[in-house]
């Protein structure tokens, strides 16, 4: 059938070796376009694609440094650190998320409704994201999990360290922590390279002040990973650095004590060491527990600390805002005598209220004090006395001896809760409230009401200033620079009595800046509130510690929530049958010792009722114990000092 | 029609020895040895499955290379058809008692080993239009009524390949039978006119492909449509050989391989492991010994009498020469990722099996080049 001839077979055989050469040589182009093809990858792109390659194989996880500590003036740990046992899950490496989470539900004790709360949170993220599954797991879970690991592709478990407080005595002042938030992200730029997913940053008090060099130096695991995500090897780990700690000037033992006296009451103490500053003591009621907000809030809890009426969240001792009422006529006084408006031994008579332009100014004592001058004025905190003493001296000069002694600006600075109150003048009401000054309202003023707010930590320095004798001081409350100047000025002039330096001297030797133009005036002020609260007939007199050691002097006062009705005064109304609202919050500042002061504390009681029943018998207590621990706080100072020199 | 010839020799034994071509012999036993490097390599630098078994099939089917080669051209001839037939029935087999695995039908169970017949179909269909345009005259060539049979035979199994479906293997079954019917003095009108038929079924096709195919090749033409899905081969093939560089990551160290960023490291992407430990000197070095054993190859057609040795040297070295191109560019990114073993480099027995009797047969050619077949 098909049978080639031989000549055929010649002409076939030649038509195929010319179709042959056509595709070598085409195959030749091929050939050369492969070479050509490795080249542009393994030489031209090789840096590129190593570096994909590298991106691969790497994998690193951000490792949260430690807190600093805060500690007390004891060292103390007033926030310290503790074990903690999470789970992680990175969302990119897990096979099928639901199914993951059903065995994470098994082992681990997982709500419905966190897991729903998870997989919103990872469609929302990058899958190499991680996300917190379980932010605080006992032991035994943490163990359980480690057994089922190989079954939990995406899963990992870590193990870091987590913000703990001893107790809640000092809650408001260092604050708390929790975690990031996105707005903590987008406001705090020092964030940006220490942000590890879950890491807790300080959000109120020194937690949050300190934040930025107590959070440490962020330290990551860099691990070998095949395609599935799981890690291969390690090869290389930084464990970061630890935070920074803090000393604080404040005194764990007296934070506690005064926590138990405030329980239940909505106030405030304050404790400042007169020379230096240091604050001693700073404590607010109620009080939250700062531990609850690790590990995310509960949110049963924060809705009963939003609903609280006496305001558990809030740092009153910082933030609260009251008028200063009668312990500001200590300054009143101060400035009348300064201002030579005043001599110590003018007197007027209180016949329980006088009238101006026929508006009634009353004096808390109806029947009057009678024959009133300085001391006594300042004894019985006799309104009508200040009302005549403020007409006289002007809301202006008032307030520029206020502001002197601290009243309308912040005291600490850095505490985004801490406000800076008013002090009101003629320009600052035409400011703020575009009206003219009343006299009425120096009146006011006078006696501390109207539109005067203050903050207990200002009175607190108000009265530290007037107990060392009149000399400005820094509050601080972290303990990093010691400036005794003030201590060592007074041990120079008892060694040389008969040498007072002038002012100028004072200013350059010791670095002091004198708040008086008389010292004597300074001392007027100081017996003055000795016999408040000494002396019979004065407002703290039942108060009083007679042991010279503990003896203090001091002001009371109380801020008005609602002027009384002309009613309520003839019917004599206690405060104490108004309504909790209603009441007045009690005040009451005072130094101790009276003889060789050291210390100076403001005590508030939010509506209270007066100063003299509800803030001095606490004051009285706390004075107690911080002039008990005196000698070991000196002994503390010493030995440091020593060390350092 | 078949007369009966004796498949005897004139030979004797060591002239057949002597008359091999020992550069083909010892540039596809140093491409086997490498293989099994590579193969240990994806074993992570042990003898596991894949090596032992790759290397157990290497010997038994470069044993079989000889004992092919040692049988006269004449005999491979007069086969040729029933060969085709035989491939052609295991292929219709594996269509109704198949074994089924990762979505495809392309294996019969034969209990000593798994066969993939469309891997033999690649040389069947070589040998049987060798045969066909051997014997017809040449005025017959680019008669109509003789295209009907060599255009039947080579749709009839790249029909039943693609429907497996496996349309890298359909396709390069199909590559090899356009090769002869070219080589044969088929005319070049003819090849213009079917491609561009093709190209007007072409959407007409494309509603007959998979999705998973569909999105090969839409992966293909934007790797980066889908990083973590069907994009991600291209993607870590690229990267593991442009990471390579000029000398590799060294033996053993190919990160992309051994931490399973590489996908079907032992088949299709055994190159791209190579080429990531031995870098841009290790992938040139594989691809002069795939140039030799082509050119080696062409040049037994050369030498060889007979126009049905010719057809079927040339035409299995332009095959062999796609088989290589297509997987490379397949790995480098050229092309889209179709499925197609590296000959000898990849894991497979059937694949290793039909190149080993493609060679063989070519080996024959060689040993008996002055014998005239008829």
């Amino acid at each position: 059938m098909l049978s080639p001839g031989s000549g055929n077979t010649v002409i076939k055989s030649k038509l195929i070796s010319r179709r042959m050469f056509l595709i070598t040589a085409a195959k030749a182009v091929v050939m050369v376009g492969l070479v050509g093809r490795l080249i542009s990858l393994q030489i031209n792109q090789a840096t590129k694609y190593k570096s994909l390659s590298d991106k691969n194989r790497f994998r690193e996880w951000k490792l949260a440094p430690e807190r600093g500590v805060i500690k007390d003036f004891f060292n103390k740990e007033l926030a310290s650190n503790e074990p903690l046992y999470q789970v992680h899950l990175i969302p990119e490496n897990a096979k099928d998320l639901d199914n993951l989470f059903v065995r994470l539900k098994a082992i681990l004790n997982i709500s419905s409704k966190k897991v729903a709360y998870l997989k919103r949170v990872i469609k929302k993220q990058k899958p190499w994201e991680p996300i917190i599954v379980s932010e605080n797991l006992d032991w035994s879970e943490f163990s359980k999990l480690n057994l089922f690991l190989h079954e939990l592709e995406g899963v990992e478990p870590i193990v870091s360290v987590a913000r703990t407080y001893p107790d809640n005595s000092s809650a408001h002042v260092l604050g708390y922590v929790s975690q990031i938030s996105t707005k903590d992200l987008q406001t705090k730029k020092y964030l940006k390279e220490v942000a590890v997913p879950g890491m807790a940053i300080g959000k109120t008090g020194l937690e949050r002040k300190l934040d930025e060099k107590i959070i440490g130096k962020v330290g990551y695991q860099r691990y070998e990973v095949n395609a599935y995500g799981k890690r291969i090897r390690e090869i290389k780990v930084d464990t970061g650095q630890v935070g920074q700690s803090f000393k604080t000037t404040l005194d764990y033992e007296v934070q506690k004590f005064t926590n138990e006296l405030l329980v239940d009451k909505a106030a405030a103490v304050c404790v400042m060491d007169v020379y230096n500053g240091d604050i001693v003591s700073l404590v607010s009621s109620p009080t939250f527990e700062p531990n609850a907000f690790v590990h995310g809030l509960d949110k049963n809890y924060w809705n009963s600390l939003i609903k609280d009426e006496k305001k558990p969240l809030a740092n009153k001792a910082l933030s609260g805002l009251y008028p200063p009422g009668s312990t500001i006529k200590t300054l009143v006084a101060l400035s009348a005598l300064e201002n030579k408006i005043i001599r110590p031994l003018d007197t007027f008579r209180c016949k329980g209220k006088i009238e101006l332009y026929g508006e009634k100014f009353h004096c808390w004592e109806k029947e009057g004090h009678g024959i009133v001058n300085l001391r006594k004025g300042i004894q019985r905190s006799c309104d009508v006395y200040f009302y005549e003493v403020a007409r006289k001296l002007g809301v202006d000069r008032l307030a520029e001896t206020a502001k002197r002694f601290g009243l309308g600006k912040k005291v600490l600075n850095d505490f985004i809760e801490e406000r800076s109150g008013v002090v009101p003048n003629t320009k600052w009401k035409k400011k703020f409230i575009g009206q003219n000054w009343y006299l009425g309202e120096t009146l006011h003023s006078g006696i501390g009401q109207g539109y005067f707010q203050s903050t207990p930590i200002q009175l607190c320095l108000m009265t530290a200033q007037i107990a060392n004798g009149g000399f400005e001081i820094k509050p601080k409350i972290l303990s990093n620079e010691s400036n005794d100047n003030l201590r060592d000025y007074l041990k120079y002039k008892n060694e040389n009595p008969n040498q007072p330096l002038p002012t100028d001297l004072l200013v350059s030797n010791f670095n002091l800046k004198p708040l008086f133009k008389n010292q004597e005036h300074i001392n007027l002020i100081k017996d003055a509130m000795f016999s408040s609260s000494n002396e019979p007939g004065g407002t703290s007199y039942r108060h009083r510690m007679e042991n010279p050691k503990f003896t203090f002097a001091g002001k009371t006062g109380s801020s008005q929530i609602k002027r009384f009705t002309e009613a309520q005064r003839e019917a004599e109304v206690k405060q104490e049958s108004l309504p909790y609202k209603d009441r007045d919050h009690a005040l009451f500042v005072a130094f101790a010792p009276y003889k060789d002061p050291q210390y100076a504390i403001s005590v508030l009681v939010e509506h209270g009722g007066s100063g003299g029943k509800a803030a001095a018998p606490i004051a009285k207590k706390v004075i107690k114990k911080v002039l008990e621990r005196h000698e070991l706080r000196r002994r503390v100072v010493k030995d440091s000092t020593g060390e350092s020199v | 029609m078949l007369q009966p010839r004796s498949i005897q020799s004139k030979l004797g034994i060591r002239d057949k020895i002597l008359s091999l071509d020992y550069v083909l012999v010892v540039a596809i036993l140093v491409l086997g040895i490498i293989s099994m490097f590579a193969m240990y390599s994806t074993d992570g630098g042990e003898f596991k499955y894949h090596t032992n078994s790759h290397i157990l099939r290497f010997f038994v089917f470069f044993g079989m290379f000889f004992i092919v080669s040692f049988i006269s051209i004449r005999f491979w001839h007069e086969t040729s058809y029933i060969a085709y037939v035989v491939i052609f029935l295991l292929l219709l087999g594996v269509k109704y008692f198949g074994l089924t695995s990762s979505g495809s039908k392309r294996w019969l169970d034969l209990y000593f080993m798994n066969l993939q017949p469309s891997e033999l179909m690649k040389v069947g269909l070589i040998l049987f239009l060798a045969k066909y345009y051997h014997r017809i005259s040449i005025e017959s060539i680019n008669s109509f009524r003789y295209l009907i049979l060599p255009v039947t035979v080579l749709i009839a199994p790249i029909i039943l390949v693609a429907t497996q479906p496996d349309l890298g293997t359909s396709i390069l079954i199909a590559a090899g039978g356009i090769v002869v019917a070219w080589l044969a003095g088929v005319r070049a009108k003819f090849f213009v006119f079917s491609g561009l038929s093709m190209i007007a079924l072409l959407p007409i096709a494309i509603s007959f492909l998979k999705p998973y195919q569909k999105s090969r090749i839409l992966t293909f033409l934007n790797p980066e449509r889908d990083p973590l899905g069907a994009g991600y081969q291209i993607i870590q093939s690229k990267i593991a050989i442009g990471s390579g560089g000029l000398f590799g990551k060294g033996f053993l160290n190919g990160s992309q391989s051994y931490l399973d960023y590489l996908p079907e490291k032992h088949t299709d992407f055994i190159f791209t492991l190579f080429s990531e430990e031995f870098g841009f000197f290790g992938s040139l070095f594989i691809l002069l010994l795939y140039a030799l054993i082509i050119s080696r190859i062409v040049k037994i057609g050369n030498i060889t009498r007979s126009n049905f040795g010719k057809l079927y040297c040339y035409s299995f070295a332009t095959a062999f020469f796609l088989y290589v191109v297509v997987n490379m560019m397949m790995v480098l990114g050229l092309l889209p990722i179709v499925g197609s073993p590296l000959p000898i480099m990849s894991y497979g027995g059937s694949s290793m099996m039909a190149m080993m009797l493609g060679l063989g047969i070519a080996m024959s050619c060689k040993i008996y080049k002055d014998v005239p077949v008829n």
